[in-house]
């Protein structure tokens, strides 16, 4: 594999990563504070089809981009009313979340576009364009750094680098803010928070808007940015993906990036690839669609280390003395 | 006291649970610009009002039996099994084994080996997210859903490279040998006089599920085997006190759920397709949750609940072709009636519950 | 006390608070004065309202109807912001703390001055230290609190109501979870918190401590506030007679012990728990038929753990010998099941959440445990109908009340839930019986019959061992005392010819006179204890 290959896996990576990142910050937002989402899937489809729905209608990427995350928010509104005010069965409510999302979005998309359950292709305009950065062509030419400037770090959509900002931007937020502390304290011990005068529900709620405002960029990014248009179940269990890629991360923002540069590497060799043929040993392409699934379930099994999540995700608060 | 009579919990709460998502999947209609006075009456006209009809809704309702079992039996231990989908993927495959490796003399035969097959394929699938809960304490509800993505993929890989026919195209098993052929209810039923169920797929198949919920019932609340897998959904602290082994329960559970779920393939594969084709399950595995939800976890529950889906997955059917409905409106109402009767519960029991404690003041 | 208060107006007054629960009515029309500078004590029984009133006060319920007054003024309070507000901070039963923070982040959490948290950590960081000066408080600010020991995160609690300058202090039980040396030392705080002019209403329901450090009393009886005294003019018969409605006997009428043979051997049994932590370090003991022995200790020194091992439900090591057959620690063999089969029977410490299936019927529930019994079968299935009449027999023996099989367990009182526990054991006539905290969360009335059914099986020749956190439940029931400290048995006392005093140093793991002050010695060793278990989590 020459260096210009690899690059181009690397770009792809980052690509790939970019909405899986977004997903996994949106659910370290939630479970951090105690509500557990399996609906980040959900929330990401919906937000791809309205994203790349309103962009086909309108040709803004921008309005397109604020009624994807509208609608991912609506989604985390429902979850938090399910889960927070009448204290629901969370994964049951994340469940019925994806399906609603799946559901709804073909139904829409027929009813509005009639193209069999896909949007129109975006023309330029509806879509995220990639930014060069300054001085990528000038520093092109200059070995090694030169290409991996101008080709893996330029040149992707706006809402790669959000996603990269992002990382820092939910480190300082968790531990350097009264909001962070009180979020983290909120799903470690929703009943510390209570007896100190401050709203669980509140709280709560503001962690489920912030994970649907996430789940949004990442919807909009996979329909706008990654692709062209909506596609019928175009995450494709991204969502569950980043999931895992949480619980490997051990809800940590920056253990975060890694697991989400990991299962987007693997994600990009599965594209790039078909069977890899490793000296007569032929892995085929099944198994590397399977193998992020198959990593998770030996990250869960606990034999890459123990991940231990916040101590009251997945319980509703109900006041005890 | 209870705050409320058993009858209402068992019955009024997915009533009225069902009643909201009726209203709002009526919204959605309306919002597509289609009646849904006219979709429900064209529903009910294409799954109810014919022999055929009947024949499809059936049909549907052995899978979401089977599924919906599945689930329940999981939900009794307090396990979310949200695997049932690559359960019967697997047991589709089990299904297939059994009745192209094998040369049956007779249907009869076929199909409890088919059944054993589809069984020991489903739970050999829910095996290790089982094993897992137990021993090292992962999280079966991802597990169960990380399997399943890798059940597409196994399955993908088999009938691709393995179990396709020699110059065939598309990824899918040889047709079955004609002897392990399953009596649809047109064979049954049918008369030269009266013709019935004129070319629906329900078959044999059903009078299994129907014999798996009476099973089921047994199994819950009849053996002590029920007894402890009940009492550790309750409390798994008060079942380590009395001896019951939490380990054994999860797995054991999960073995049944998963053979369960395996069993639909009976259905789809050996009753209707007669080969192995990809996507044998059509998200059957996930309507098991909703059917098993609003069955209540009990047999009853479930099978009335699967005939309910039954006839919406029919009715679906018959609106796509008919309207410009999609067959997805049917993931839209599933979806609703998994968000009423199981995450938004409360919504509907606390007022209830209310109305019951003044009714019982008021009378006190 | 507020500078705008009338000098004589009480700093509490609470007036006809009344509040539900569905059907159970927690406080009925409650009214009470507490003056400022003075420590008020609230007593009765569990069950009886007192944690549901102050939970009210600290706006953490919300009362249907009632008042409430501080330092003279008409104040609502209906969260517990606008108690923090009103000056009121409280000490649950259950500590409040997040465990994986540090105890500054834990101070300043909900009182954070801005949005950052740097200032705010430098900002109690210095409060804290003046605090632990001021009144004996001292506690590192940087450790996390899962690694303090309960008396260092009950300091924890209170130096967060005294960083939100409360002036009111409610504490519920708070000496449930200490070894008697921290108690004093508590109180201690309290009567220096006292002395700068504070106010505290300590909840409890132990009569010596009301006796020993407050001003006045209420006492409390199912919702009610029966009546309120000064201490100084009352006593612990009078405050009992209040607290049950009618004259309490304290202690247990039995004859003397007649031991028999070993029935339960005990040898250098560990245990080392799934964080690594050494629960048991080698436990010696033994229980002869016709005899109860008592485990005394503060909670979470490893009687759990031994009653968990002895009931066949976590693995240890050593030996454990039952009418002189060893029996298999781990592996098969060591489970429930088995011992259920040797006659070891087993009323857990915690009868909600391992004794009983609280969803289940009464009938389904005396069957649990035994349901693999062949009697309780018939061919492949439960023989239901036989277990119903068995379950219908053993109520009506043990008074349950109501007496309906059909019930779930979770309908039942917390009295009557441990009757059934005790039927279910005891009527299985068993060699011997392991019960933790019989009465922890019973009425008075039951309390009395539950004892004396544990007495009647001991004079049946039976082995009993008990362990319980109540001192003197230890003391009216035990023939012989045994003292449990991190993990070991620090000494084995016969009733007769020890005291609370004695037992108490042995409980906090000192075995002989210290040589400096007693406070710091049981400091040392509680100190100890945690570290040992902090340093393998």
């Amino acid at each position: 594999m020459d260096f210009l290959t690899l690059l181009q896996v690397l770009d792809s990576t980052v690509r790939l990563a970019t909405p899986l990142l977004l997903a996994c910050l949106a659910g370290l937002f939630s479970e951090r504070a105690g509500i557990f989402d399996i609906g980040l899937e959900g929330k990401m489809l919906a937000s791809a089809f309205f994203a790349a729905a309103t962009a086909a209608l309108t040709g803004s990427v921008w309005l397109g981009l604020l009624a994807g995350i509208a609608s991912s928010m609506v989604l985390s509104a429902i979850h938090g009313l399910a889960s927070i005010t009448f204290r629901g069965n969370q994964l049951i409510s994340g469940v019925a979340i994806n399906f609603l999302a799946a559901g709804m979005t073909v139904l829409i998309a027929q009813d509005w576009f009639a193209q069999g359950g896909r949007t129109p292709s975006l023309m330029s305009g509806g879509r995220f364009e990639d930014i060069t950065l300054p001085l990528a062509g000038t520093l092109a030419p200059v070995p090694i750094i030169g290409p991996i400037y101008a080709e893996l770090i330029s040149g992707h959509s706006i809402l790669v680098y959000v996603a990269f900002l992002c990382v820092p931007a939910t480190w300082w937020v968790l531990f350097r803010t009264r909001f962070g502390l009180r979020l983290r304290a909120v799903g470690e011990a929703p009943e510390a928070v209570d007896t100190a005068g401050v709203s669980v529900i509140g709280l709560r709620f503001a962690a489920v808007g912030i994970c649907g405002l996430l789940c949004g960029l990442a919807g909009a990014y996979l329909a706008t940015g990654l692709q062209a248009g909506f596609v019928k179940d175009m995450t494709a269990g991204r969502g569950y993906i980043a999931l895992a890629a949480l619980i490997f991360a051990k809800w940590r923002p920056w253990y975060a990036l890694w697991a989400c540069l990991l299962f987007g590497l693997l994600q990009a060799v599965a594209l790039r690839y078909q069977n890899i043929d490793l000296g007569g040993i032929v892995i085929p392409v099944q198994f590397m669609d399977a193998l992020p699934y198959i990593l998770t379930v030996v990250i869960l099994a606990g034999f890459v280390g123990k991940a231990i999540p916040p101590r009251a995700g997945g319980e509703p608060y109900v006041k005890e003395r | 006291m209870d705050r409320m009579p058993n009858w209402a919990d068992a019955v009024l709460v997915p009533l009225i649970s069902l009643l909201l998502a009726a209203i709002l999947s009526a919204g959605v209609i309306l919002a597509i610009g289609e009646s849904p006075v006219d979709a429900f009456s064209l529903m009910v006209e294409g799954a109810l009002m014919r022999s055929a009809g009947w024949g499809y809704t059936l049909y549907y309702a052995t899978n979401f039996i089977f599924t919906g079992l599945a689930v329940s039996v999981a939900f009794h231990a307090r396990l979310f099994n949200i695997g049932g989908e690559g359960q019967a993927m697997l047991g589709g495959l089990g299904v297939a084994l059994v009745c192209l490796y094998i040369p049956w003399p007779h249907w009869s035969l076929a199909i409890v080996a088919g059944a054993v097959g589809a069984a020991l394929f489903g739970a050999l699938w829910a095996l290790v997210p089982a094993y897992l809960q137990a021993k090292r304490g992962s999280h079966i509800v991802i597990t169960t859903i990380m399997f399943n993505f890798i059940a597409a993929a196994l399955l993908n890989y088999v009938l691709v490279n393995l179990l396709r026919p020699v110059g065939a195209m598309d990824p899918a098993t040889a047709r079955f040998p004609d002897a392990v052929h399953l009596p649809t209810f047109q064979d049954m039923f049918s008369t030269a006089a009266t013709p019935l169920f004129r070319g629906a797929p329900a078959n044999v198949s059903f009078f299994l599920a129907l014999l798996a919920c009476g099973l089921v019932w047994l199994l819950i609340w009849r053996t002590r085997l029920g007894y402890e897998i009940r009492a550790f959904g309750h409390s798994d602290s008060a079942a380590r006190y009395a001896g019951i082994s939490p380990v054994r329960i999860t797995v054991v559970t999960m073995l049944i759920s998963g053979g369960l779920a395996g069993m639909m393939a009976v259905n789809t594969t050996m009753g209707e397709a007669e080969r192995l084709v990809m996507n044998a399950t059509e998200g059957a595995g996930f309507i098991g949750i909703a059917v098993a939800l609003m069955g209540r976890n009990h047999p009853i529950g479930v099978l009335l609940a699967a005939i309910l889906f039954g006839f919406l997955y029919q009715g679906g059917a018959e609106l796509a072709l008919w309207t410009n409905i999609p067959r997805e409106l049917i993931v839209v109402i599933q979806a609703l009636v998994i968000l009423f009767t199981g995450a938004l519960d409360n919504m509907v029991r606390m007022p209830l519950e209310r109305a019951f404690l003044a009714g019982r003041k008021r009378r006190a | 006390m507020s500078p705008h208060s009338p000098a004589d107006a009480p700093a509490i007054e609470l007036k006809g608070i009344s509040k539900a629960f569905g059907p159970v009515q927690a406080n009925k029309d409650i009214s009470m004065r507490v003056m400022p500078g003075t420590i008020h004590g609230i007593i009765g029984e569990n069950g009886a309202g007192k944690s549901t009133l102050m939970s009210i006060l600290y706006g953490f319920y919300k009362a249907d109807a009632g008042e409430v007054f501080i330092s003279g003024k008409k104040t609502e309070i209906p969260d517990s912001q606008a108690a923090i507000r009103a000056g009121i901070g409280m000490v649950f039963q259950h500590f409040k703390l997040v465990q994986n923070f540090t105890v500054l982040e834990n101070v300043i959490l909900g009182a954070e001055d801005g949005g950052l948290l740097r200032p705010s950590l430098a900002k109690a960081r210095g409060v804290l230290k003046q605090l632990a000066a001021e009144y004996e408080l001292s506690v590192d600010p940087d450790t996390q609190v899962q690694h303090l020991s309960v008396g260092h995160q009950q300091r924890v609690e209170i130096l967060k109501a005294l960083y939100r300058e409360a002036d009111i202090l409610i504490l519920d039980e708070p000496t449930g979870v200490l070894t008697p040396a921290e108690a004093d030392h508590l109180f201690r705080i309290l009567d220096n918190l006292r002395a700068e002019g504070k106010t505290i209403i300590l909840i409890t329901h132990k009569l010596r401590e009301i006796m020993e450090i407050t001003d006045t009393v209420s006492v409390m009886r199912r919702g009610e506030m029966t009546a309120t005294v000064k201490t100084a003019e009352t006593s612990p018969e009078q405050l009992a007679e209040l607290m049950v409605g009618r004259k309490v006997l304290l202690r247990v009428d039995k004859t003397p012990a007649k031991p028999g043979a070993k029935v339960l051997e005990v040898e250098n049994l560990r245990l080392v728990d799934d964080k690594g932590v050494e629960r048991l370090r080698g436990i010696d003991l033994e229980v002869r038929a016709g005899e109860i022995l008592g485990i005394a200790g503060v909670a979470g020194n490893g009687q759990s753990e031994l009653l968990e091992v002895l009931g066949g439900y976590a693995t240890a090591t050593g030996t454990v010998r039952v009418n002189g057959a060893a029996m298999p620690l781990s592996g098969p063999g060591s489970d429930g099941q088995s011992r259920r089969a040797c006659g070891i029977a087993h009323v857990p410490e915690d009868r909600q959440h391992e004794g009983l299936i609280m969803p289940y019927t009464a009938w389904e529930n005396t069957a649990f445990g035994y349901h693999r019994d062949p009697a309780l079968q018939k061919g492949l299935l439960m023989d239901n109908a036989a277990i119903r009449a068995d379950a219908a027999a053993k109520m009506d023996r043990f008074d349950v009340r109501p007496p309906d099989p059909t019930l779930a367990a979770r309908n039942f009182s917390g009295g009557n839930q441990q009757k059934i526990v005790l039927a279910r054991e005891i009527e299985r006539n068993p060699d011997i019986l392991l019960v933790g905290q019989p009465t922890r969360g019973v009425d008075i009335g039951a309390i009395e019959f539950i004892h004396q059914q544990i007495v009647r099986l001991r004079d049946a020749g039976k082995a009993i061992l008990l362990v319980s956190v109540e001192l003197d439940e230890i003391f009216s029931l035990s023939d012989r005392i045994a003292v449990m400290f991190d993990g070991r048995i620090m000494g084995v006392r016969d009733p007769a010819e020890t005291d609370q005093t004695e037992l108490g140093l042995l409980m906090a793991g000192i075995t002989e006179k210290p040589d400096r002050p007693l406070i710091d010695a049981v400091d040392a060793k509680l100190d100890a204890k945690e570290a040992r278990e902090a340093g393998h989590g």
